[in-house]
Parts: structure tokens; C-alpha cells; sequence
């Protein structure tokens, strides 16, 4: 059986054709839309998840590849009722325009503080170069990382 | 078979005129008491948007709230619903409008919850997102809806305590009786209200500036927790029991249709639905022709998409090509444009007797929009014995224009169709535009009883755009011997579809600087023959024409031997309005306190290291003034740096400070994105670039530092969307000047082997 765990609940899988990337499951089989499509060919970010802890790209990752492994999305990154660091960062640096790319942005900047809870600017810059924000609301993203970080970010 | 028409200008300009009637003409000053008046245009959907909706009214008795109008509920919770009339597209407007409306109505902005308004033109009024317009156009009617909810609360208490209205105060969701301290909170008001009769608008008066508590202060989006937790916010997240999932395939060329396709083939192909060729009305700003896919996924949809083998007909299709627009341009730019637009003074004398004259040939690309949300819409037509109806989902800026579209293209009637406008993953124009919504109603007529979500691939997108369109100057300017600018030529070369008028974004606006500043000016036009759709893309027209024109304003400085603002600011002369004195035409005197701030702010003047130079730019454009710095360096590499922008603008009272200096930021990221790495190539009618890695928007390791001043004056308070951006690229051009002596005219940089 062809299972994964997304935030913790066990999925089987096996229905799916193995070939369909990770991205169109969580948005269409399982309603999980937080991660969104923006490019199709890993050049955006706007779909990034966590593999292992790992950020990756969903739209380029197809299931069949991923049996028996553990993806968080941005659906659950608050644990216990309570927002990631970075959220509530996103939120009181009012991060946001459009919003599109930003569950993205987050889920890539969760895995940065997860291997360097106290990131430098050039940190930052180089984990986040996958993620594109259309908006250019960079300036904030970078100042809330570090707001988050300060704070103990690695959740 | 249908005409085919690859021209979107007539659309435009209706969509333009619209802007244009709902936005004041006059100058207001908003330090003073002011009373409700109103532009023909404009108050027809005040008067319509005060009778309440009756919808809403219903749910409103039936839930005991108070609902003075449409705008506003109060309930007896002391929870304050107000309805945000517009789009978010990420320009900030849904914390904005209830702002403003709390404002008047004196909420606590904790009390406020925010509800998107259904697309009801006729409750509501104008309900589009375009043009930076959407503050001045809705400042007056959201401040009133506010004023008159709150003078029925007044009312309420003071019939309630058996006092004056005049001896009350509101603040903070509550009624005050200072004289004895007592107070009621809107909540416990909210009946009472609901019983009274509304008052005519027109009596209730404004408040002043100096009154307001909400206004100016920085607030965090109304939609920011659902946005980091990932909640189902945009049109390409709708989710419908029973929905299936739809592609479209359209002619890479304009104004193709198909021949053929492989569409048995693609029937059997996993998870496919159905597949077939829709003609469409062939009207490129609705549905032109192409292939339909529906299938259980989007992945299936998508996939079955790059199996279509389609035979296109191309005979009327597009041919255009960039390169040899580019080698026309270069050829007659020397030569005076075939048509005069703007003329003053004696011209050829003016340069005939000038000490120094400076020419110099202008350019810049097509560019597509590329919103990170790809164009999409979910349609569900219900097909009943009672008559049918349609519901659908739209990230529009212009949801209200999609009524009316997809209501004629499935004949129905406008009160058959239920619109629902989603947040919109990015506007900058595109979705002025709905030709996905009409794709989405054909598709859904030929799969009625189901919902279908079209979503476009990003080549989609990026193929099947209305572009900024490109655009040539050849500029002449004249000095005398004190330095001074006397003269100014500019053959202006555009493109044309129709052969009379320059395409959408493709037109030189008469009185556009430094023209009427000037004795001696003129424009002259030539146009090109285009087929590719062009169309509104953040800041249009200025976005090209502030590259060109406030960079050879640096030029003829240099050529002067003067400091660039001090060369500027004596084009701009004395403080004064230009003639009409409408919100479109510049203020000489906001011009001049910009460019002051943004100089004393970015340290202009100051000694820079070798290879590192600031740059300057102003543009006005959108009622806006705003001038920006650039710090850039260049090194031995042609490396370019943008370490800052600094950015001042008058746009009036700021309504919220967080939004309007994230659009700053913004607007200024996508001016380096744009200036140094954008464009499209357009070969054989077909756009070439179809994705990220081929059209290279910036990324955060050549972000720069941004930071944003306001000139708060008394004037109306006007948008931000836009005029932000246009100032942003001469800033960077010149700066690279500044930096490397190296004079670069031609957009984007890359082109001239310069890299971030």
C-alpha cells in the first residue's frame, strides 16, 4: 500500500497514479491548498512543503516516489493550536500583498531556521532564492525571518 | 464562423472611461468639514448603495441586526460587519475600504469583522480594482456609509437618555454622554438603531482630519491569518462538490483557429472527462477559439493538455515580430513622426539657437503581467425547468464587466448569474481583463450541472496576455547658454492595431512632463502595425515613458554640467497646479517637496566610493507624486548592485501606513525586476517565453533595501498601486550612470550584458 503522512494522518495513496506530483494531490485530493501552483517546474516556490523536514518542491515531486515518507504543509505547521513563530512574524511584519507565494515563503524559511536558528542575511537570501514573490515583498520576508529567529523560530 | 478580433482597445477603453467618471476631478482639501457631494456619475451608485440589499436586509432581520446600509451590519454581540465593496488583489483595498468606513463610524477596529461584497453593480456601484482609483473613487461613499451608521447610533442613545444628539460623542464602538458620563456600546445601541429611519446622507457631515483615530496608523491585512495558515482564500483554491478540472489550449498565434485536433485520442487519455473545440465569439478579451479538456484533476487536465496535437488555421493569425519592429524603430527614429500630437513654441528655432543640443533613442520591450496566481475561474451552470442560473468564482479586478460578459455569452440574464469575488493572487492589470471567466462560462455550458475550475498553466499565462506594450523615443533637447532646458523633441514610436489609434498603454498623454512646462515643445507619432493584444500593466503608459524621459532629463543635466535635481527642479519652476487642476495634472509645488525629501532623505550630494553613484528619478502619474533615489553599484564585472531606493510621494492622507509602504516597497522591487532582467520576444505572432526560467522576475538576493516617506497634504487621498513603480527604473538608469559613466536606454539591462 502506497501511503504518506501529511501532517500527521496516514494517506493511502494507492488510487492515485504514482506519476502525479505531490502538489495536485494535497490541492485536489486531499483539499489541502495552502501550497499553491505557480510555475510547474520547480522555478517559483509557491509550492513548497516539507519532506522530512526537507523543503521541497511539490509540483515536481510525483507521489510514487515519496511511499512511506512524512510531508508537512503549511496546513501544519502550527502545532497545538498555536501559530509557527514565523506566522505570527508574517503576520505582525503585515508580510503580505497578494499573498499567493506566502505559505510557500513560510514553509521554506521553517526548514532554514530548523538547521540555522540564527540565520544571517546572506542566510536568508540564499535559502529563500527558490521562492519568488511577485508582489517584492522580500524586504519584509527577510525582516520577518529574523523577527521569528529572535523569537526562538525554530519552533 | 466568428469574426476574429485581436483587439482589446475598445474593451480597454470602457474599462478606462469607467475609472475615469467614478473618480473625482476636483481638487479637495480634507483638513477642512466637509459635506457630502457628489458627481453625477458617481452618485447614482451612492443613492442605490444606501437602499439596502435586500438580500442582506433579510438576513440582517432575520439574524436582529442593525443595517443602516450596504456597507455596514451591527450586531447585538457588539460585532461590526463591513463589507468590502472591491477586489483584493493585493493591493490592500479590503483593510483599506472598512478603514475608512470604520473611521466615520467611529468603531474599534477590534469590533471589525470584514465580509467581501457579491458582485451587485447595482447595489454597490462600480465594484473593479483599476487604475490606483479605488480610494479616490470610494473615499466619499465609504465615509458616508460610515457617518450615516454612526449618526443612527447617536440618534439612538440620545433618544434613549432623553438627550441632544449634540451633547453626544462616539469612539471606540459606543456612544458618550460626557455631561454624565454615561456610555452605550454600539451593540446595546444596534436595535434601537435598526428602528430609526436612515437620514439623507447629505446631512451628515464628515469628520475632519484632526478628528480622525483610525487613519494613517499601521494595520495588519484583514486576511493575513488565513494567508500564512493556508486557508482557501484565491479563485484557483475553489473546491465544489462534484467539480471537475478544465484546461485550454489556445493558438500561440493570435487569431488562430483550429483546423484540427486529436481529440479522440485525448478522450481516452486517464482521468479525462471529455474533451472539444470551442469557437468562441472570437473576441480576444472573451473566448477566441480553442481546445477544452475536462477531467477528474487538474493534473489530468494538464497532462492530457501536452498530449493535444491541434492543426492550427494561422491565416489571420498574428505575424508579428519584435526584431523587426526594433530594426523599423531604429530606421525612422531620426525622422519626424507622421502625425504632430503636441506642439508649442517655435521648435526647430528654439534648437536652431540653442548653445547645446542633446539627442538620444529610447527603448523598451513587451511585458506580460505574470500574476503568481495563474489566470482561473470556477463556473457551474445550473440548468433547472424553473430557468437557469449561473455561479461562479472569479480573481478579477473587474468582476463587475464579468457579469455582464458571461450573462451575454451563455444569454442569460445579469439577475441569472451569481458572482463571488475571490482574493486575487496579483492584479497589476491582468485581470482587468476576464477572458478566463468567459473561457470558463463557455466550458461550463458544454458540462452543465457541474462545476468546472479552468485553471491556465503558466505558459498559458504568460502566452495569452494583454501586454505592456513596447515602445521607442527619440528624444532632442535643447540648453541655452546658462544650461537651462529651452526645447524638447520626442518622436514617439507606438504600435497600432486598428490603424487609427496607438493600442492600450500605447499612448503619449498630451500634457505629459515636461511638455507644458516648457516654451518650446513638441511630440510626433509614428505607429507600427501590431496584432498582439496589449492592455493595462501597472502604471500604463508611465511605466515606459518615465524610463525615457526622466533619463534624459539626466542627460541634458550632465550635458549642462548641473546637479540633476537642482536642473530638475528648475524645469519644474514655480509651485502651481497645472491647468485643468484636476487630480490629473501635475502640482509643480507637490513635484518640488518630493524631490526635496527624497534627496535630503537618500543623502544626495554626498561623496560615493568609485564604481557606487545615486541615481534620480520623479514621475507623476495616477494622482500620485513620486520621486526616487537609487544607490547602485557596478563593478569590473558589469555587475550591478541595487543596494537602495528611496522613495518619497504625496498621495494625500495615508489611510493605512503598513499597506502603503508595503506598495512602495513593492512597486519599487518590481522597478528593478522590470528595469534590469523583463521582457518577452515576440516572433511569427508568437510570444516565446513561457516560464520563469526564461522570464527571470527577481529574486530576494537582488532585492534592495527600500525605504518609503510621505508627504501627507490636505489633498484627496489617492492610490498606490501604481505610481510607485514608474519612477523606480530612470532612478536605477541614472544611478548606473552615476556609478559607471556607462548610459544605458534601452530596457531591460540584461540585454546590454549587465547582470544582477
Amino acid at each position: 500500500m502506497a501511503t504518506v503522512t501529511i501532517n500527521g494522518t496516514v494517506h493511502d495513496l494507492s488510487q492515485i497514479d504514482p506519476s502525479t506530483p505531490l502538489l495536485w494531490v494535497l490541492r485536489d485530493n486531499l483539499d489541502l491548498v495552502g501550497a499553491k501552483y505557480g510555475c510547474g517546474i520547480a522555478q517559483c516556490g509557491a509550492c513548497t512543503v516539507h519532506l522530512n523536514g526537507q523543503a521541497i518542491r511539490a509540483c515536481s515531486t510525483p507521489i510514487g516516489s515519496i511511499a512511506g515518507q512524512t510531508v508537512t504543509t503549511i496546513e501544519g505547521l502550527a502545532k497545538d493550536g498555536k501559530l509557527h513563530p514565523l506566522q505570527q512574524a508574517w503576520i505582525d511584519n503585515d508580510v503580505a500583498q497578494c499573498g499567493y507565494c506566502q505559505a510557500g515563503q513560510i514553509m521554506t524559511a521553517a526548514a532554514l531556521l530548523e538547521r540555522k536558528p540564527k540565520p544571517t542575511d546572506a542566510e536568508i537570501d540564499d535559502a529563500m532564492t527558490g521562492n519568488l514573490c511577485r508582489c517584492g515583498t522580500y524586504v519584509r520576508i527577510r525582516k520577518a525571518i529574523h523577527d521569528a529567529a529572535d523569537k526562538g523560530g525554530a519552533a | 464562423m466568428n469574426q476574429i478580433s485581436t483587439n482589446a482597445d475598445a474593451y480597454f477603453a470602457a474599462v478606462m472611461a469607467e475609472f475615469e467618471a467614478f473618480t473625482p476631478k476636483k481638487a479637495q482639501d480634507v483638513s477642512r468639514r466637509g459635506f457630502f457631494k457628489l458627481s453625477a456619475a458617481a452618485g447614482a451608485g451612492l443613492v442605490i448603495a444606501f437602499a439596502v440589499n435586500p438580500k442582506v436586509a433579510e438576513a440582517a432581520t432575520a439574524a436582529k441586526e442593525f443595517v443602516p446600509n450596504s456597507f455596514v451590519r451591527v450586531a447585538p454581540d457588539g460585532v461590526i460587519t463591513i463589507i468590502c465593496k472591491g477586489p483584493e488583489i493585493g493591493q490592500g483595498i479590503k483593510t483599506a475600504f472598512p478603514l475608512i468606513v470604520a473611521e466615520e463610524l467611529d468603531a474599534a477596529w477590534s469590533d471589525v469583522k470584514v465580509e467581501q461584497a457579491l458582485i451587485m453593480p447595482d447595489i454597490y456601484g462600480r465594484q473593479s480594482a483599476g487604475g490606483s482609483t479605488s480610494i479616490p473613487a470610494n473615499w466619499d461613499q465609504l465615509r458616508k456609509a460610515g457617518g450615516v451608521a454612526r449618526a443612527m447610533l447617536v440618534s439612538a442613545a440620545a433618544k434613549q437618555w432623553g438627550v441632544k444628539e449634540s451633547e453626544l460623542t462616539a469612539q471606540d464602538s459606543a456612544v458618550i454622554h460626557a455631561a454624565t458620563g454615561r456610555k452605550l456600546k454600539y451593540g446595546e445601541l444596534a436595535m434601537k438603531a435598526a428602528a430609526l429611519p436612515v437620514p439623507d446622507p447629505a446631512t451628515v457631515p464628515f469628520k475632519t482630519r484632526d478628528q480622525y483615530r483610525l487613519l494613517g496608523k499601521s494595520y495588519t491585512g484583514v486576511e493575513n491569518l488565513e494567508v500564512v495558515t493556508g486557508k482557501p482564500l484565491f479563485g484557483i483554491d475553489v473546491k465544489l462538490p462534484g467539480m471537475l478540472y478544465a484546461a485550454y489550449e489556445k493558438c500561440p498565434a493570435t487569431g488562430g483557429k483550429v483546423a484540427s485536433a486529436n481529440l479522440d485520442y485525448i478522450k481516452t487519455l486517464p482521468g479525462v472527462k471529455d474533451a472539444f473545440i470551442i469557437e468562441g465569439n472570437g473576441v480576444v478579451s472573451e473566448v477566441m477559439p480553442g481546445v477544452a479538456i475536462v477531467a477528474d484533476s487538474t493534473w489530468a487536465a494538464f497532462r492530457a493538455k501536452a498530449a493535444l496535437q491541434i492543426k492550427w488555421d494561422e491565416s489571420n493569425a498574428s505575424k508579428d515580430s519584435w526584431t523587426k519592429s526594433v530594426t523599423k524603430a531604429h530606421e525612422i527614429a531620426g525622422k519626424r513622426g507622421d502625425t504632430v500630437i503636441y506642439s508649442k513654441g517655435d521648435v526647430e528655432g528654439t534648437f536652431k539657437g540653442a548653445a547645446k543640443t542633446v539627442e538620444a533613442f529610447y527603448s523598451y520591450p513587451f511585458v506580460p503581467h505574470a500574476t503568481l496566481e495563474p489566470q482561473n475561474t470556477t463556473a457551474w451552470l445550473k440548468t433547472d425547468s424553473k430557468g437557469d442560473s449561473l455561479e461562479m468564482w472569479i480573481p478579477s479586478q473587474t468582476s463587475d464587466r464579468a457579469k455582464t460578459q458571461v450573462a451575454k455569452i451563455l444569454g442569460l440574464k445579469e439577475s441569472q448569474c451569481t458572482l463571488h469575488q475571490t482574493r486575487a493572487g496579483g492584479g497589476f492589470g491582468r485581470r482587468l481583463v476576464n477572458d478566463p471567466a468567459c473561457e470558463a462560462a463557455a466550458i461550463a455550458q458544454r458540462v452543465p450541472n457541474t462545476p468546472i475550475k479552468l485553471t491556465w498553466t503558466r505558459e498559458d499565462d504568460m502566452r495569452h496576455d494583454f501586454y505592456r506594450v513596447g515602445g521607442f523615443h527619440n528624444l532632442r533637447g535643447a540648453l541655452d547658454a546658462k544650461g537651462k532646458l529651452v526645447g524638447w523633441s520626442n518622436h514617439f514610436i507606438t504600435f497600432t492595431t486598428d490603424g487609427k489609434n496607438p493600442v492600450t498603454g500605447g499612448n503619449f498623454p498630451n500634457e505629459e512632463f515636461p511638455l507644458p512646462l516648457l516654451a518650446a515643445s513638441e511630440t510626433t507619432q509614428t505607429m507600427l502595425p501590431l496584432m498582439t493584444p496589449c492592455g493595462a500593466w501597472r502604471a500604463p503608459r508611465s511605466n515606459g515613458i518615465a524610463f525615457a524621459v526622466q533619463s534624459f532629463i539626466n542627460e541634458l543635466a550632465v550635458a549642462a554640467g548641473r546637479d540633476h535635481i537642482e536642473f530638475f527642479l528648475e524645469i519644474l519652476g514655480e509651485p502651481r497646479h497645472l491647468p485643468p487642476q484636476t487630480i490629473a495634472t501635475l502640482n509643480t509645488g507637490r513635484a518640488a517637496d518630493v524631490v526635496k525629501l527624497a534627496a535630503e532623505k537618500a543623502g544626495w550630494g554626498k561623496t560615493m566610493p568609485k564604481g557606487r553613484g545615486l541615481g534620480f528619478g520623479f514621475h507623476f502619474s495616477h494622482a500620485g507624486h513620486v520621486a526616487e533615489i537609487a544607490e547602485v553599484s557596478v563593478d569590473a564585472n558589469n555587475k550591478i548592485t541595487v543596494h537602495k531606493l528611496t522613495v518619497a510621494a504625496d498621495i494625500g492622507p495615508i489611510i493605512n501606513m503598513s499597506g502603503a509602504i508595503n506598495q512602495c516597497q513593492g512597486a519599487a522591487v518590481d522597478g528593478v525586476s522590470t528595469m534590469m532582467n523583463l521582457m518577452v520576444n515576440i516572433e511569427n505572432g508568437r510570444v516565446l517565453e513561457g516560464n520563469f526560467t526564461e522570464y527571470p522576475i527577481l529574486r530576494m538576493k537582488d532585492a534592495p533595501q527600500v525605504d518609503v516617506h510621505f508627504i501627507q497634504s490636505n489633498n484627496l487621498p489617492t492610490g498606490l498601486g501604481e505610481p510607485a513603480l514608474p519612477p523606480a527604473m530612470p532612478a536605477i538608469a541614472n544611478a548606473v550612470f552615476a556609478a559607471s559613466g556607462r548610459r544605458l536606454r534601452s530596457m531591460p539591462l540584461r540585454q546590454a550584458g549587465l547582470t544582477t
